[in-house]
């Protein structure tokens, strides 16, 4: 059809419309539309592949050396130019030939969605953000390439050592649907308590190992009236529930999350997870930055910038997000949850790590081998490390970081990461049932400012729990 | 006879293409969402099962949906009651309650009149955008930073779930009112002068004109704005999900129907369940326009 949009002169080869060709392709659109609009899904065969690539050390999928490698970017915290200035032109000093299309977009699932739904989705998504696509609707429906293969292959570096051997064994747990690794989860997201080390210097504060020391020290901050004690994002309270799930588990062990991930009678209503609810609350009602309930991360964050609120609580991305905000001298910190009481099961230094920033590759990709081969080669040390420091975080690839200068937030966590050793949790119900995710950052919210009791709490989120037990259209995973 | 022919012909090239796009974007999309309504498609998949009522089931025991319905409901009463109130009062004001001798509106009423459009011009996102930054529930909050100045605590109007539900009525009202002033005031225009003055001659005050021949008169163009802003208030969603925080909370305190389908369509991927909410709020719909096209249905006065 020609296009009436092309303004004159633009194409000078192309004949310029008559006032009766326009008229005649302005008709014949309504009809190109009728094809075009349909609500639901089309019922079409997924693109061909074309005859496979044979396989070598060097090229373990079969990558076809000429065809057009599709990769979306989500455009969040971690911007999406690490993707073209690190990964692809990595990629392309093994494959020149094939032309990789970049895109990017803060709405992954209003871009993708509707080409899952058409049958050609791209070849890499970073599937990632608040519009991320839901994983567990993915892999129910064999959306989802099986990335086992991946895991096997050789890696980039060293076609002696096999991909898994190279990854934080968490990637591999948080990337498997029913069995089936699916999902790379790229970056480790540490989880703490954030600080400015420089406050605390001049201060005097001490960073507290237990939690009557982290009362007191939210008393003597709030006594000092220099600024807030703590504050969230009062606007997602998922920020606040970390680390209320985070201390549940340090009171009673991992098995008090792996009971809540598994929807067993009675988790949300445990005891540590009771201990837990109650000791915040008692935060939110007495040491909160005021309005916090009405702001969100950016604004708490930047409340911290200015000095204005001691703590909050956070993951390993803060420091790149607030870069623009945060002065010179402000040296982030993180410590970990302080000890409940002496006998909390698990020791001091406990920390919630979890894989994000999550990269699959679409079965019905048109060319999912070149997904596959993008990924062995972000996995790579260079282009893991180069990531990281870029962005200023915590790579999953074992030893990327090793010998390149770390920001001090950066530098915090990954001691803290690295004193936690074996005693890291973490839970995985909010990915999977997005419903008790929404539940949660509601009633927890109303925790904090005091509307819910903390047993009413923990009775509401069982409740929800509950339902979704019994709720045959929703899929249930276990760990 | 040609004359005739050509003359259909006519107006056939005329409608074909309106009623070809309306038959494809609008009644086929709303057709296929009934089919879909019995699937349990997840928005990703070619094939969805059919599953029949299934979902329609599952919504009865879906206590949030219903809160949204309610939320509606309550929108439903209090959007159109408030907006015509403020409406009439306003476009009584600017154009004939300014007192003295005929119908005059008060001192600099063109001003007011185009001052009160200015909310219709704006995008609904940027309204509420607006007022994320004017209910803020620290100092820099334009209602917040004079409280708390004046010593008070600062009012969570967005935050508060006891009070959210009303900011985003307040704000509605806020958006709405102008258009109606203006609206109210065409109608005002198209009374004949004659009858305020006769009125007046006879000893009416401002508020015995308002009430025996303002309100009487006016009333057609009243119900046309009842039904308008209750289908406003049926299908309200970009203010709701844009300006509140967590899409409809705190705690769900401010969520609709639209936003409940949003959130199960593309949070929750269950298309299918929400095309089932969707062909509820279909017949909410329905059903509204049909009720107030009987109860409305009235004589027209002749001048």
């Amino acid at each position: 059809m020609p296009n009436p949009f092309d303004p004159p002169g633009a194409s000078s080869d192309k004949p310029r419309l008559s006032r009766r060709e326009l008229l005649r392709g302005a008709a014949l659109m309504p009809v190109a539309g009728a094809l075009a609009a349909c609500a639901t899904p089309a019922g079409k065969a997924p693109a061909q592949s074309a005859a496979p690539v044979a396989t070598s050390a060097a090229n373990p999928f079969g990558v076809a050396a000429d065809r057009p490698l599709e990769v979306w970017i989500f455009d969040g915290g971690f911007g999406h130019a690490y993707a073209k200035d690190i990964h692809q032109p990595l990629f392309a000093t093994k494959y020149p030939k094939v032309e990789i299309k970049h895109n990017s977009t803060k709405e992954i699932t209003k871009v993708l969605q509707p080409r899952f739904a058409g049958g050609n989705p791209p070849d890499v998504i970073d599937n990632s953000g608040a519009g991320a696509m839901d994983m567990g609707a993915l892999a129910q429906d064999g959306q989802l390439q099986d990335l086992g293969p991946l895991l096997d292959a050789p890696s980039w570096d060293d076609p002696g050592t096999k991909v898994r051997d190279t990854l934080d064994p968490a990637v591999i747990d948080f990337g498997t649907y029913d069995g089936k690794f699916h999902v790379v989860g790229y970056v480790n997201y540490i989880h703490g308590i954030w600080y400015s080390q420089k406050v605390f210097r001049d201060n005097g504060w001490q960073v507290p190992k237990t939690w009557d020391e982290f009362v007191a020290l939210c008393e003597t901050i709030k006594k000092s009236g220099k600024m807030a004690p703590f504050t969230y994002a009062g606007k997602h309270p998922q920020y606040l529930y970390e680390p209320l799930m985070t201390m549940a588990a340090k009171i009673g062990g991992k098995e008090v999350l792996v009971n809540l991930d598994n929807l067993e009678d009675g988790a949300w209503t445990a005891e540590p997870m009771r201990q837990s609810a109650a000791a915040w609350a008692e935060i939110g009602a007495k040491y909160l930055m005021e309005g916090t309930a009405g702001l969100d991360h950016v604004q708490t964050q930047t409340a911290q910038n200015k000095y204005k609120v001691a703590m909050l609580p956070s993951g390993s991305w803060l420091e790149n997000e607030q870069k623009t905000t945060t002065p010179a001298d402000f040296e982030y910190g993180m410590f970990p949850i302080p000890d409940f009481t002496s006998s909390d099961k698990l020791p001091y230094g406990t920390l919630h790590s979890r894989p994000g920033e999550t990269f699959l590759v679409p079965a019905k990709a048109a060319n999912p081998q070149a997904g596959m081969e993008y990924l062995r080669a972000m996995l790579s040390k260079k282009a893991a490390g180069d990531f990281s420091e870029l962005v200023r975080t915590v790579s999953v690839v074992k030893g990327a970081g090793e010998g390149r200068p770390l920001s001090p937030g950066a530098k915090s966590a990954t001691e803290a990461l690295a004193a936690a050793g074996e005693n890291t949790v973490y839970f995985r119900w909010r990915n999977w049932y997005a419903q008790l995710h929404d539940e949660a950052v509601a009633a927890t919210g109303e925790l904090m400012s005091g509307g819910l009791t903390p047993e009413k709490y923990l009775e509401r989120l069982q409740k929800k729990a509950d339902e979704i037990k019994g709720d045959s259209s929703i899929k249930k995973y276990r760990r | 006879m040609i004359n005739r022919y050509r003359r259909g012909l006519f107006i056939i090239a005329f409608l074909a293409a309106p009623v070809t796009l309306y038959l494809v974007y609008v009644i086929s999309p709303y057709a296929q969402a009934f089919y879909i309504a019995t699937t349990d498609w997840r928005g990703v998949t070619a094939t969805p099962n059919f599953i029949g009522f299934d979902n329609f089931v599952r919504l009865f025991s879906d206590s949030i949906f219903w809160k949204a319905v309610t939320h509606n409901g309550a929108l439903l009463l209090l959007l159109p009651l408030l907006t015509i109130v403020i409406a009439l009062f306003f476009a009584f004001l600017l154009n004939v309650g300014g007192g003295g001798r005929g119908a005059a509106g008060v001192p600099g009423s063109r001003f007011y009149r185009v001052v009160f459009f200015f909310p219709q011009v704006l995008a609904v996102a940027v309204v509420a955008v607006l007022f994320q930054q004017v209910f803020r529930p620290d100092g820099s909050g334009m209602l917040n930073g004079p409280l708390m100045a004046l010593g008070l605590r600062p009012v969570g109007f967005l935050s508060d779930p006891d009070v959210a539900f009303w900011s985003v009525l307040g704000v509605m009202v806020w958006q709405a009112v102008g258009f109606y002033v203006v609206l109210f005031s065409a109608g005002l225009a198209s009374i004949p002068r004659d009858m305020f003055e006769a009125a007046q001659i006879d000893g009416a005050g401002r508020v015995s004109l308002f009430f025996r021949i303002t309100l009487p008169l006016l009333w057609d163009t009243v119900q046309v704005a009842w039904v308008y802003l209750g289908i406003l208030a049926l299908d309200v969603f970009a203010i709701v999900w844009v300006m509140t925080d967590q899409h409809g909370g705190p705690d769900f305190s401010t969520t609709v129907m639209a936003t409940e389908i949003y959130r199960n369509a593309f949070t929750y991927f269950r298309f299918g369940y929400a095309s089932a909410l969707g062909v509820v709020m279909f017949f909410f719909t329905v059903g509204f326009a049909v009720l107030s096209l009987r109860l409305s249905r009235r004589e027209r006065i002749e001048y």
